[in-house]
């Protein structure tokens, strides 16, 4: 358990470290992004929204895939650090996901000529979305651990099968929604846009690395005072 | 020069709230996490300092402070 002990006193002094990096890397991303980067030739000056848009749906599902992972392992181990680090993870993933939805539905008004569309694509994000509300809403409603555990590992589950779909539905179904334009073997943007994109998403997961930390740090000193109840 | 910049060829309104909208979500969430940490800080001080001499002795013994996490979901913290 000494790993965990330094692992824990390790997140208390790793704050202020992380929040000052992260201030960095935003405003060079923000300097990329809305004054250095190039418009786009087909959707013009409309394409800097990309650049929180896509960061904040990747970190998004990025989020929720861990979260179903460690809530799997909560339950099958009766491991509480792993719930404990999937419930300190969820806030900022569910915020990433209504930023992704919300500045989506703005480029879509100048893109598409409509703010909603029922697309696979934006439609599954909808859904992670409720997964995700569902997620904090259990850890909100139940008292009892054992069950929490279930319940949780239930929902993230069930989301995780959404997953797929997310990063899928562009290639199975025709969207509205633009193909994926980064995969694993290669990228159709230009390293002029690429650039501030990769920025942003370092600031992103910055930054939720950040609320992870203080959220993590927050249960622990819940867990403390509990502690100190029972004497 | 900065109306252009303001206004991106038309699409300023659209670019300019994505990025509005961003920060404030982000202003937010870490206001709303910060205002938790700092309120579970201020109870663990105030019932820490009402704690005797002989109720520290047996909280620095409670696994807590060693590990704070253990790996039972029964064990008692």
């Amino acid at each position: 358990m000494k790993i965990i002990s330094n692992i824990n006193k390790f997140s208390f002094k790793a704050q202020k470290y992380i929040f000052a990096l992260f201030l960095i890397v935003l405003s060079v991303g923000l300097v990329e992004a809305l004054v250095l980067s190039p418009a786009d030739y087909k959707q013009s000056e409309s394409v800097r929204i990309m650049y929180v848009h896509v960061p904040a749906a990747w970190t998004s599902v990025g989020i929720f895939s861990t979260i179903a992972i460690l809530s799997l392992g909560a339950l099958i181990f009766k491991n509480k650090y792993f719930s404990t680090i999937a419930k300190s993870l969820a806030p900022s993933g569910l915020v990433f996901n209504i930023i992704a939805l919300v500045t989506g539905s703005i480029w879509g008004k100048p893109t598409w000529g409509t703010w909603w569309a029922w697309d696979a694509r934006i439609t599954s994000m909808l859904v992670l979305c409720i997964f995700y509300l569902l997620f904090i809403l259990a850890w909100r409603l139940f008292s009892n651990k054992d069950s929490i555990l279930k319940i949780t590992a239930i929902i993230s589950i069930l989301g995780l099968i959404n997953i797929p779909i997310v990063k899928f539905s562009v290639d199975w179904w025709s969207t509205l929604h633009q193909p994926a334009s980064i995969t694993l073997s290669g990228s159709s943007i230009h390293s002029s846009m690429l650039l501030p994109l990769i920025i942003m998403t370092a600031a992103f997961v910055l930054f939720s690395i950040l609320i992870f930390l203080m959220k993590y740090n927050t249960e622990l000193i819940k867990i403390k005072n509990k502690g100190i109840d029972r004497i | 020069m900065i109306f252009e910049t303001l206004n991106m060829s038309g699409y300023g309104i659209y670019v300019w709230s994505s990025f509005l909208f961003t920060i404030i979500s982000f202003v937010i969430l870490y206001n709303v996490i910060n205002y938790q940490l700092r309120k579970e800080q201020r109870k663990f001080n105030s019932k820490y300092s009402k704690l005797n001499s002989d109720e520290l002795k047996l909280i620095k013994k409670q696994k807590i402070y060693e590990d704070i996490l253990v790996f039972s979901v029964n064990t008692k913290i």
